[in-house]
């Protein structure tokens, strides 16, 4: 088989395109599949919820304390 | 808005960590992967820890300048609220320990510092526990308070740097300052950092100002 110049270039083109893949594949792995279809943002929405109710509560509790302080003070006045 | 900014601003704090600690890019780290942004969430757990066990320390010094009960309150509820922070943070971590060390509790000097330093102030609850006049209680406790700060701070905080240790920033390891990208995560690391410690703070003012009730209620009855 006569080796001439073209076969060698596509000989080597389909070797460094093997060794081009590889280094992309070792990568360390991240949640882009996750990222490009926009779902990460479900989880963002869900953790949100779970601050906001989090925040209500602490904000209610708040107002609960607020009014036995009150109800404290106008005891001991009167 | 006079007394309450404080809480807006936490609220927002922790909003933005959580949209930007789940899209911000962070960098691409073998074994860490995406988990590198427990960065986000479980590291603020200690630094509010932290910064709460300070307050106590604070109010226990302060107390002992005047004896003012209100010291002895703060400097006690202080104290529990850290407590809650420091297991939310054992427990964040041993999840992401898991994952990337092998297994949930590693005899690594920082996790074994942190469970001493955890007992040490169980013994500041129990102490509190065993006095039952109120002065004396608060006298001896305080007084506790600032050997369990020591201790703590010399457990988790000097020790873990004189031996090998996994943690980044121990034992010779690199911090995460030194990987590159870093300042991206900067960005919601600090904002994160904050906005724990003021809800922690925020938990605590719930608590004093419920043990006030409480001991205006005794007082009149």
């Amino acid at each position: 088989m006569k080796f001439n110049s073209y076969k060698l270039f596509a000989l080597l083109s389909v070797l460094l395109s093997g060794i081009v893949l590889q280094a992309q594949e070792t990568q360390p792995d991240m949640a882009d599949g996750m990222r490009s279809s926009g779902k990460i943002w479900v989880v963002v929405g869900v953790v949100g919820i779970i601050l906001a109710g989090v925040f209500v509560y602490l904000i209610m509790t708040d107002r609960k304390i607020s009014k036995l302080e009150k109800e404290i003070e106008s005891n001991t006045k009167s | 808005m006079k007394n309450y900014w404080w809480k807006i601003l936490c609220a927002g704090l922790l909003f933005y960590t959580l949209v930007a600690g789940f899209i911000t890019p962070v960098p691409r780290l073998d074994i860490l992967n995406e988990s590198i942004r427990n960065l986000y969430f479980h590291v603020p757990m200690w630094f509010a820890m932290m910064a709460l066990l300070t307050v106590s320390l604070v109010a226990s010094i302060r107390y002992l300048g005047g004896y003012k009960s209100r010291f002895d309150q703060v400097a006690l509820q202080a104290a529990n609220v850290s407590m809650l922070l420091g297991v939310l943070g054992l427990l964040t971590g041993m999840l992401w320990a898991n994952f990337t060390w092998g297994k949930p509790w590693t005899n690594d000097p920082k996790l074994n510092g942190v469970a001493i330093g955890m007992l040490t102030y169980l013994a500041y609850f129990v102490l509190r526990g065993s006095i039952e006049d109120p002065a004396k209680r608060a006298r001896i406790s305080a007084v506790y308070n600032i050997f369990a700060y020591v201790m703590f701070m010399v457990f988790i905080n000097v020790l873990p740097r004189l031996t090998a240790s996994l943690h980044p920033g121990n034992g010779g390891n690199p911090g995460f300052d030194t990987y590159d990208l870093d300042s991206d995560m900067r960005l919601v690391f600090y904002p994160a950092v904050f906005g724990w410690i003021l809800l922690g703070v925020w938990l605590m003012s719930q608590r004093v100002r419920l043990a006030r009730i409480s001991e205006k209620l005794s007082e009149t009855n």
